[in-house]
């Protein structure tokens, strides 16, 4: 597993334990219990590092290699995915995936930044960037699960909108801006979850819901870090800076009410403790969702449009 | 300069902008270079009379080239920025905010006017560039949101001109959010089927093109306007080479089918003028004699 610089204390005890279990395996010394030790060592140094992370510390953790994508969630919690392809216009969009499913008994339309593991995957999901027929792709489900009187779940998880010459001929603000309208007045429930990294335009594309919950150390922003660093301070290196100045953590998106909940996540991350994250990502939509489902749908897309008009501070 | 006429009464007078009246009587055209009388400049709506450059012009020039008799009422003028990131970069956000206040004579990178137009009632919402590059954070979303608002209740057809280098990054999730709050007034707005027109101009990108300006039942633009989602700049970084020439520029987005016509500014007026004839003044003449 790949460990961060700020884990270092950790990567010291792994090595015992390896050093441990090596001596017992030879059976010369019984070394269970020293090994036991150490495991619970691992656990509260990990809790101690993880309670006192900095706004970089998350975007990292945001972005870790083995942090579970849509696709992860998908096939984690949901059951019966059929997933469904393409704007009906252009192409398939496969940093953006989609489709029908249902969470126990409950049918849901899923819709999802989707990026790769390995180079080849990461460069057919595009980083997780989506082109304008991804948006549309997105906005053709969600008024599928309209039409069916489904709800809606979305996974956000991408450093931006795809920045190409395609994006801009095919018409990416279009794209984004459309789906923010329709969004906000979809006549079905809308519960939307950032799980990684939520930067910009790209994430806010199919970010308008009923309740926007973040997952603990995830993020979300009007830029990245490294944008607004090279912005603000013409370099890349004030990247830790401009994380804490964006107010991108979860902690701080809920404080600021720009989203309704925050997910908590295991002790490590995501990354750390995938089934953990799995259960409780399904828990907490089964709860939100059958909030949701009882409300009076008209009730829903007021209060929906009221939240996001409320959002802004300025004085008067 | 008699041109000038002071707005309706109870408007702060200290938007007086000066940067649009040309220094001197003579003015050099920045493409063609030829020189052209200020006043004459000013008479055919900042067009260069040799080229039909168009010149930046921001609220101010706007207001006066749309409403009869240059009068116009100011709407939500006094709401301006708060700091509630306390984000400093190269100087404290309050700071710069009071630096472009007192630069522009401008209270933010939004004014909002109503008036009349050609005898009929318009609002219209103009975005200043000059005003931290035409950012958009919390004050320009809400005076959007009110403008949007005040069209719905009045029954008034509205206008909205773009120009804006994108997000007020100073102001991070707040200045994203914007983008949601203006879209979701929007759609509202088209539920009662108010028309809104959306006039782009150079340039227009980033966070304000991804919501309210891309959103018109009318998108239209200036020649030449450079209009996009990312900037130029980005994107030639992201692809490595050059960019074809015209690209994301308002020619550009009509062939690839983003906007409906291109305008000079020059008819501007009696161009929206003509569509608002035909799709909404019948209904509103309707509506009048239904109350009668
Ligand atoms: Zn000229």
């Amino acid at each position: 597993m790949m460990l961060f610089d700020f884990e270092k204390p950790i990567e010291e005890l792994y090595k015992q334990i390896e050093k441990a279990k090596e001596t017992h395996v030879k059976g010369k010394v019984n070394m269970l219990d020293t090994i036991e030790q150490l495991e619970k060592k691992v656990v509260e140094l990990k809790k101690t590092i993880y309670n006192d992370l900095n706004a970089w510390q998350k975007v990292q953790i945001s972005r870790h290699p083995d942090r579970p994508y849509t696709l992860d969630y998908i096939e984690n919690i949901f059951k019966d995915f059929i997933e469904l392809h393409g704007d009906r216009n252009i192409a398939d969009d496969k940093a953006l995936v989609g489709g029908l499913a249902k969470l126990d008994n409950q049918p849901v339309m899923i819709i999802g930044h989707q990026k790769g593991r390995n180079t080849k995957q990461r460069q057919m999901r595009n980083f997780g960037m989506a082109n304008p027929e991804g948006y549309r792709k997105a906005l053709r489900l969600m008024k599928i699960a309209e039409k069916f009187d489904i709800p809606v779940i979305s996974f956000i998880d991408t450093p931006g909108a795809s920045p190409g010459l395609e994006a801009e001929e095919r018409g990416q603000g279009e794209a984004i801006a459309r789906n923010l309208l329709e969004m906000s007045v979809l006549k079905v429930p809308v519960v939307c979850i950032i799980i990684g990294e939520g930067a910009s335009g790209g994430a806010l594309g199919i970010g308008i819901g009923d309740v926007v919950s973040m997952l603990e150390y995830s993020w979300y922003s009007v830029i990245t870090p490294e944008s607004c660093s090279s912005i603000l301070w013409r370099s890349w290196e004030f990247k830790e800076k401009a994380a804490n100045a964006l107010k991108l953590t979860s902690k701080d998106m809920l404080e600021m009410q720009m989203i309704d909940k925050i997910i908590t996540e295991p002790t490590g991350g995501a990354h750390n403790d995938p089934e953990t994250m799995y259960k409780t990502v399904k828990s907490e939509l089964k709860k939100i969702l059958k909030e949701l489902c009882e409300t009076d749908i008209n009730k829903l897309v007021n209060k929906r449009i009221e939240k996001f008009s409320n959002m802004g501070v300025y004085n008067e | 300069m008699s041109w000038f006429k002071r707005v309706k009464e109870g408007i702060a007078t200290k938007t007086q902008d000066k940067k649009e009246t040309p220094d001197g009587l003579w003015h050099q055209c920045p493409k063609c270079k030829k020189p052209v009388l200020a006043k004459d400049l000013i008479k055919n709506s900042w067009v260069c009379p040799h080229c039909d450059f168009h010149e930046k012009i921001g609220s101010e020039g706007y207001f006066r080239i749309i409403y009869d008799d240059e009068k116009y009422t100011l709407m939500f003028d006094n709401i301006t920025s708060a700091d509630p990131l306390k984000f400093v970069d190269s100087k404290p956000y309050p700071e710069k905010i009071k630096d472009a206040i007192l630069k522009t004579g401008l209270n933010d990178a939004v004014r909002v006017a109503v008036g009349k137009l050609n005898g009929k009632k318009l609002v219209t919402a103009c975005m200043d560039f000059k005003f931290i590059g035409g950012s958009m954070g919390s004050v320009v979303g809400e005076k959007i949101a009110r403008a949007i608002d005040y069209a719905r209740e009045h029954h008034i057809p509205l206008l909205i001109i773009s120009k804006s280098g994108g997000a007020r990054m100073m102001e991070s999730s707040y200045s994203l959010m914007q983008m949601a709050k203006t879209s979701a007034k929007l759609a509202l707005l088209s539920q009662s089927k108010i028309p809104f027109i959306s006039l782009m101009t150079d340039p227009t990108t980033g966070g304000v093109t991804a919501s309210f300006a891309m959103l018109g039942d009318f998108n239209i633009a200036e020649p030449e306007s450079l209009i996009g989602f990312a900037g130029p700049r980005v994107i030639k970084e992201t692809i490595g080479k050059d960019l074809p020439k015209g690209f994301q520029r308002a020619e550009f987005l009509v062939e690839k089918g983003f906007l409906d016509y291109i305008i000079n500014r020059k008819e501007l007026k009696q161009n929206l003028s003509t569509l608002l004839s035909i799709i909404w003044d019948k209904k509103t003449k309707k509506k009048e004699s239904e109350e009668v």
